[in-house]
């Protein structure tokens, strides 16, 4: 069996849904991380058949938004020598800038580039988005 | 309180304030000598990247019969967007010069982000295939003129309506009403974007259909409004081909429809009304653009704060 050792301090995110982990690895640009980071993608997960988890031996900044729009059911801990000091709940985000990129080749952000990209939670069930410019919604990360 | 907001989505505004509008409106149609000097010393910029003759030449037409006074561009090549200036550069020089500004686009969203940078009031002119806000007055003007109110009525929508933004701007307004009921008549492609059909209609429980034949409608319908299919917003042309065609109100299919029932169009029209539909007294699209400059004289009117 495939073992990864707990880590001291860093932070850990767990109950990921499988097949999302290397894209908030990727989001944290974690491939260029100069200290220890696992990803171990389809672990065995009692409550969801298999799971994603990131470990980072590092205390680094996380954009919450984005977990949350991944996946809000993902757990964020928070260790300190060797224990969970904190748990983050995460929560599906109201509005979000920057994360998501309008597809819709109408819409002005394909041709203007100087503003941020704003997206508006329209159904909290399927996690789908509206485009503040040019209302095309989408469901950039489905529930699986 | 209308004064100095910009309207780029016709949920921008409350009920209770399109309604001052409309008052406005009716106001202006039955006394339009008595505004005639209202806007003395303002400006209006008609910022239009995109051809159109109607809607800029209603909005120029509105601010000179107000009194006021009109700076512009008609398309885009005329204007510094054709040295690469940004929307939002354009906007903020714009503002140094005029009062209020009136902007049409071909991408979808622009005036919105255009409003992010100014603070002088912006109307959506129309952005692509998006919406179109101040066709929307129009049209109310026009429903209320003919039949007393917009509730309580069928309105059949017939052509383009994907990318039909005088549709996506009516069925929002129409929308905040209630006893409103949609008969939505266009070939599969052309049907009304998921964001309308899932987010307005069904959210707010009106009853609708997507149909793809107009004959066995007519007879339900208070109003019946065409649109035409547009080949700009096309990026194939075989497909704009082979649906421009699809639905051509004539003589013999007017034949369905009641006495009472109103057939609106926001012009301009290419062959989906026969011409031969035009003396009917139920053609009442060329009325539906006379309505549309006095409505928006009461527009400018109560962004600029003066009535």
């Amino acid at each position: 069996m495939l073992e990864i050792t707990s880590i001291e301090k860093g932070i850990v995110i767990d109950h990921i849904t499988a097949g999302y982990g290397i894209q908030v690895f990727n989001y944290l640009n974690l491939d260029k991380a100069d200290y220890n980071v696992a990803l171990i993608c389809n672990a065995y997960s009692q409550k969801m058949g298999k799971k994603d988890i990131i470990k980072i031996n590092n205390v680094i900044d996380i954009n919450y938004d984005f977990l949350g729009l991944i996946d809000p059911n993902a757990t964020v801990n928070i260790i300190e020598e060797g224990k969970t000091i904190k748990k983050v709940k995460l929560e599906v985000p109201e509005r979000v800038e920057n994360i998501i990129r309008c597809k819709n080749p109408r819409c002005v952000t394909s041709v203007e580039h100087y503003f941020p990209h704003v997206f508006h939670l329209v159904d909290k069930e399927k996690r789908s988005y509206r485009c503040e410019y040019c209302d095309d919604i989408v469901i950039p990360y489905p529930v699986k | 309180m209308l004064k100095n907001r910009s309207l780029i989505d016709p949920n921008d505004f409350t009920r209770e304030e399109f309604r001052e509008i409309f008052d406005l409106g009716h106001q202006i149609i039955a006394d339009p000598a008595k505004y005639s000097k209202s806007c003395e010393g303002k400006i209006l910029a008609t910022l239009f990247y995109e051809p159109s003759t109607r809607t800029r030449l209603s909005f120029e037409t509105a601010m000179l019969r107000l009194g006021g006074q009109v700076i512009g561009f008609s398309e885009a090549a005329s204007s510094s967007t054709a040295k690469g200036e940004s929307i939002a550069d354009t906007l903020r020089t714009v503002e140094c010069y005029a009062d209020i500004a009136a902007m049409r686009h071909p991408k979808e969203g622009a005036p919105r982000l255009a409003s992010h940078y100014i603070h002088m009031p912006l109307i959506n002119a129309g952005d692509g295939g998006h919406q179109h806000p101040t066709q929307t007055l129009t049209d109310i003007l026009t429903i209320e003129r003919l039949r007393g109110s917009v509730e309580n009525k069928t309105y059949g929508f017939c052509g383009d309506l994907k990318f039909g933004r005088t549709v996506h701007s009516l069925v929002k307004f129409l929308s905040n009403y209630e006893g409103v009921r949609f008969i939505f008549i266009s070939p599969e492609e052309l049907r009304v974007p998921e964001y309308i059909r899932e987010e307005v209609v069904r959210k707010k429980g009106i009853p609708f259909q997507e149909v793809d034949q107009m004959e066995p409608y007519m007879g339900e319908l208070d109003f019946l409004y065409m649109t035409r299919v547009q080949r700009e917003r096309f990026f194939n042309e075989e497909d704009y081909i082979r649906l421009k065609d699809r639905f051509i109100l004539d003589k013999a299919k007017m034949a369905y429809a009641r006495p009472d029932t109103y057939i609106l169009h926001p012009l301009p029209r290419v062959n989906e009304i026969s011409t031969e539909v035009d003396d009917d007294p139920r053609a009442q699209y060329f009325q539906q653009a006379k309505n549309g400059m006095y409505v928006r004289m009461a527009l400018i009117l109560k962004l600029l704060g003066i009535y």
